[in-house]
């Protein structure tokens, strides 16, 4: 089960990085989305599958009853979660900014390339000391 | 959004889904929750109130400003790991009291700073981008 | 600089704050006043407390004669620097920042003297360079003390870096960290194979920092610091971490031959250039700054020696050079202060506006020339008494010391004369005296020359002494006297003065001579750290046009390359003996799982449309949380649910704003042909992670964390969801760490929106 879960996190990780490749940024932001599901389920898949119980401890006892699922990578994976939206949502914020700017989301525009008047701190320094 | 559907089920459900909030969060120790996925629900709900009825609304209903929110979260978090350097232990040492009837412990304080850190964010970026 | 007309004179406007300040270097000067009778007396105070015992990294601290001297010139100097200061820097916009980086700064020098730590001592010093490089540009709204203090930063941080090396070299070598523990092991480290390296970078440390030729070039620029600051430098601090370093050092490292002819050769050679060079400038600013080389260089000279004459002529010449050179500095920013130039052509006849400044200069510049009855005729006569006393090269160093000492008498001569005497010109007419908090400093260092000129014994038995005995095993009593009957080294006195006044006399020609003749000098170091600093910016522009060339898309095709050819040519040989073929055993719905993520995935990654990728996406996030509930994590599966419900309203309420997305393939070849390289390129790492984690779960799993968790969940964190007593309780430093992240990229994200379109940085 584990080697399915595997090559499915490899698929999910091409198609990520297909996006991501692509040179536009909107469908660079679904790739990032993408990938971050796919490392989320690589944690999982790294901390092994098992089909029993969710790690708690029941209302009686003072440890699991019987076999429970690997807690720790589900730990990890639940702040790596939330992180992963945090850097989604600034992500797409720098999207909305970049277009503000550019006027284009693709990477390969020449207006993407070409410095911003507004960004640019080394030009600010080099117009106030002309030497 | 002038959808009436939509509008007439958040008042509704805003309601339901903060109550769904505190539940999730208080059960967080025992049963799957916390503080994350309550900070999460009730961002949805704040979410869904900026939609339908604008961000003011949103402003009045919390009344602090979302990034001091998420400053006092983190403050909140960054002081439940306090009361272990009194003790001796290392920084955030769970510190329990205990009474017969229930026990309460600083990882309860680390766990509200969590929450509202993460809805202090969420609500500071979803206010801006409304507002903007 | 400001030059303030004279009617503001009467009301001395003056920093409070500043002024107040100098409480800081006067309690401190307090505290070491009430320890100096037992450390004269041969007492040494410690005191140690644990930072990092693991790397032999402790803050120890240490007083002995040595730093005591050296303790007691840098809260003297800094209390009257600060006195000093407070008039100097009134009204300048930045003055409170100027109080706290001079504080801060003497605080590190004293950090470098008490250490007791090697590495300690590092940090110190290197908290000096970066402390010097903001004083020395401290106007840095000119570009010129910008460069300047870069060109410190880089001499003296490189300087710092090889002194880290020696540092490590010695810890290499299994010897201990501790400075008063390392004396013990002299003999097994002078023996060691690594002696010689260790000393060069040692050296190099302290040549540096103290300004030895080759690496003197930066202490004469320095001078763009305000005058304050380059008294406090040049006097007490900063360029004498190197002679301290020398001296702290010198029974450890000190005494073999390699020692004493590098020591004497670079020390000759540095106060023979700036001795010469001083008399070159017309500006009195550089020319003190010649004469500190000077004096750096000798005081190396003698540090070169392993007798007791020679080290109590270096320390009692540290001592001479800290009072003359401090009250010199500051009478010069007095000069420069009251009259708006520091250029020897426009000054003259000062003398009857600024008397008790030139009573101070007087005082100062005689010490320097070393006339009998001052301090710097006893220095002078011990220093000849050290020169004949060097084991290496006697008299080479009796002829340096003494062609230097009398370029010092003229140029002391120079310093007193020509602003102070003649003809007073027009345009200094209403230049009045300074207020009382400029005078007290040169007029204190000034007097002090005298009266430890009158009373040597009192201070050689109190201060040099117990300095001397601090770093030299030999007991041998060397006491300084007023006269010490006609000899060799009076004689010697006698001869300086003389020729100092015939320099004086042809100094126009002499000056012309030394002009033309540095102008032939066809390779110098600052022309080498000019040549080497523009090749070495050239080059770094030129490999960041290369590879920050702008292009997203070249970027991570660059990194996903990197991840398959390194990762990949490395691990997939073997991967085929780990990975096997799947084998289906678990639950069915799981399968079906697997491909409705696969195929929601397949939508996002075709999609023409956005509704349609973000369809795919909440498919895809859906999918997985699914997949976590399956596989016992209901946890996560709620919070991935969440997560995937917020990210869709946030996408949506931003996507809106943005322009639809491009078809992926534009008609035309070149982009055809970079889609099926991406495709390439993506699944290529994708086969990659695919075997990783196949061999990953290949290999037995330890589960010895979870294990604890599982059993002390309850009974030590009383929760009973494990996940959440993980992140709340035994990982909950990891949690506070990541919700850091969250408000960060919220806060960033909030400013990114806020911010007005086109419109400049705040300035």
């Amino acid at each position: 089960m584990e080697h399915l879960l595997a090559l499915t996190v490899g698929t999910l990780f091409s198609g990520a990085l297909f996006l991501m490749l692509s040179g536009e940024l909107v469908r660079f932001v679904f790739g990032f989305v993408l990938m971050g599901n796919a490392v989320n389920l690589l944690i999982f898949t790294a901390g092994r599958l098992s089909f029993v119980a969710p790690p708690l401890i029941g209302k009686t006892g003072t440890v699991p009853a019987g076999p429970v699922a690997n807690a720790l990578p589900q730990a990890l994976i639940l702040t790596a979660i939330v992180i992963g939206f945090a850097m989604t949502l600034f992500l797409l914020i720098l999207l909305y900014r970049t277009y503000a700017q550019t006027r284009t989301l693709n990477t390969r525009r020449t207006e993407f390339l070409s410095e911003s008047a507004g960004d640019d701190t080394d030009s600010d320094i080099r117009k106030k000391n002309p030497s | 959004m002038k959808s009436v559907i939509l509008k007439t089920a958040t008042r509704l459900m805003i309601g339901l889904m903060l109550i769904f909030a505190v539940y999730v969060f208080l059960r967080g120790h025992h049963e799957p929750g916390g503080g994350f996925s309550a900070a999460l629900l009730a961002g949805t709900a704040f979410s869904l109130l900026a939609i339908t009825k604008g961000a003011d609304h949103v402003r009045k209903a919390i009344r602090i400003r979302p990034s001091f929110m998420a400053l006092s979260g983190l403050a909140l978090a960054a002081g439940a790991g306090l009361p272990a350097l009194f003790f001796g232990k290392p920084f955030l040492t769970g510190i329990w009291w205990q009474t017969e009837l229930f026990s309460a412990g600083t990882p309860l304080i680390f766990d509200s700073g969590v929450f509202l850190a993460v809805l202090g964010a969420i609500l500071s970026i979803l206010l801006a981008l409304e507002e903007n | 600089m400001l030059l303030k007309p004279p009617e503001t004179e009467a009301v001395p406007d003056c920093c409070r704050g500043g002024l107040y300040s100098c409480l800081l270097p006067f309690g401190l000067f307090g505290l070491l006043c009430l320890a100096w009778p037992r450390v004269a007396g041969g007492a040494v105070f410690t005191a140690q407390w644990a930072w990092v015992p693991s790397l032999d990294l402790n803050l120890a601290f240490r007083l002995d004669g040595l730093s005591l001297l050296f303790g007691l010139i840098i809260t003297m100097t800094g209390f009257f620097v600060t006195i000093y200061a407070s008039s100097y820097m009134a009204g300048h916009p930045h003055n409170g920042r100027f109080f706290v980086f001079l504080h801060a700064f003497m605080t590190a020098m004293l950090g470098i003297v008490f250490a007791d730590n090697l590495l300690l001592m590092f940090i110190c010093w290197e908290a000096t360079t970066v402390l010097s490089f903001l004083l020395i540009g401290f106007d840095h709204e000119k570009a010129e003390a910008r460069e300047n203090a870069r060109q410190a930063l880089l001499v003296t941080g490189a300087g710092g870096l090889f002194l880290l090396m020696g540092i490590l070299l010695v810890k290499s070598a299994g010897f201990p960290m501790t400075l008063s523990l390392l004396g013990d092991s002299r003999d097994l480290i002078q023996t060691h194979a690594l002696y010689p390296a260790v000393f060069i970078c040692f050296l190099v440390g302290a040549m540096t920092k103290s300004g030895q030729v080759p690496f003197h070039f930066w202490l004469p620029n320095a001078m763009s610091a305000p005058t304050p600051i380059s008294a406090f430098l040049h006097a007490a601090t900063m360029v004498k971490a190197g002679i301290y370093l020398l001296m702290r050092l010198h029974p450890v490292l000190g005494g073999t031959t390699l020692w004493m002819s590098t020591l004497v050769l670079v020390g000759g050679t540095t106060a023979l250039w700036g001795a010469v060079q001083a008399l070159g400038p017309c500006d009195l600013k550089r020319i003190l700054a010649y004469t500190t080389l000077m004096a750096l260089g000798v005081l190396t000279l003698f540090l070169g020696g392993r007798t007791v004459m020679s080290l109590t002529a270096a320390t009692t010449f540290l001592m001479v050079h800290a009072l003359y050179k401090a009250a010199l500095f500051l009478a010069v920013g007095s000069i420069d202060h009251q009259t708006g130039t520091r250029d020897l052509n426009l000054l003259g006849g000062l003398m009857t506006r600024m008397p008790l400044t030139t009573l101070a200069v007087a005082g100062a510049t005689l010490s320097m020339a070393g006339f009998p009855l001052f301090f710097g005729f006893i220095g002078k006569e011990i220093m000849y008494a050290g020169a004949l006393a060097e084991e290496i090269w006697p008299l080479f160093a009796t002829g340096i010391t003494l062609s230097a000492n009398a370029l010092m008498t003229a140029v002391a001569a120079i310093i007193l004369i020509t602003p102070f005497f003649g003809p007073l010109p027009a345009h200094l007419k209403h230049t009045w005296e300074t207020p009382w908090t400029m005078r007290i400093g040169p007029a204190f260092m000034g007097l002090l020359g005298i009266v430890f000129g009158i009373m040597p014994e009192w201070v050689s038995k109190h201060l040099i002494q117990p300095a001397v005995f601090a770093f030299h095993p030999d007991r041998e009593e060397i006491r300084l006297f007023l006269f010490h009957g006609i000899n060799l080294p009076l004689l010697l006195s006698v001869v300086t003065l003389t020729s100092g006044a015939v320099i004086y006399w042809q100094k126009t020609r002499l000056r012309r001579g030394i002009g033309a003749a540095t102008e032939k000098l066809w390779v110098t170091t600052p022309g080498l750290y000019q040549s080497g600093l523009t090749r070495f910016l050239g080059t770094a522009a030129a490999v960041t046009r290369i590879l920050q060339n702008g292009s997203l898309s070249i970027y991570l095709s660059v990194i996903v390359l990197t991840l398959v050819l390194l990762t990949g040519s490395v691990w997939l040989p073997h991967a085929a003996d780990i990975v096997t073929v799947p084998a289906v055993t678990g639950p069915y719905i799981a399968v079906g799982l697997f491909v409705f993520v696969l195929g929601a995935a397949a939508v996002v990654v075709t999609a023409r449309h956005r509704l349609a990728a973000i369809g795919g996406l909440g498919g895809v996030g859906g999918g997985v949380a699914l997949i976590f509930l399956v596989f016992g994590a209901p946890d996560i599966a709620l919070t991935q649910l969440l997560v995937e419900t917020l990210t869709l309203i946030f996408v949506s309420l931003i996507l809106l704003r943005l322009p639809p997305m491009e078809p992926i393939i534009n008609p035309g070849t070149p982009s055809r042909m970079r889609t099926l390289r991406n495709a390439i390129l993506s699944a290529g790492a994708g086969l990659v992670v695919f075997t990783l984690i196949s061999g990953v779960v290949g290999h037995p799993l330890d589960r010895g964390q979870t294990t604890f968790f599982e059993t002390h969940s309850y009974l030590s964190a009383h929760g009973r969801n494990i996940v959440n007593v993980i992140l709340v309780d035994f990982r909950s430093l990891d949690t506070l760490g990541e919700i850091c992240v969250i408000v960060l990229a919220a806060w960033a994200g909030v400013h990114l929106i806020r911010r007005p379109f086109g419109q400049k940085r705040a300035p």
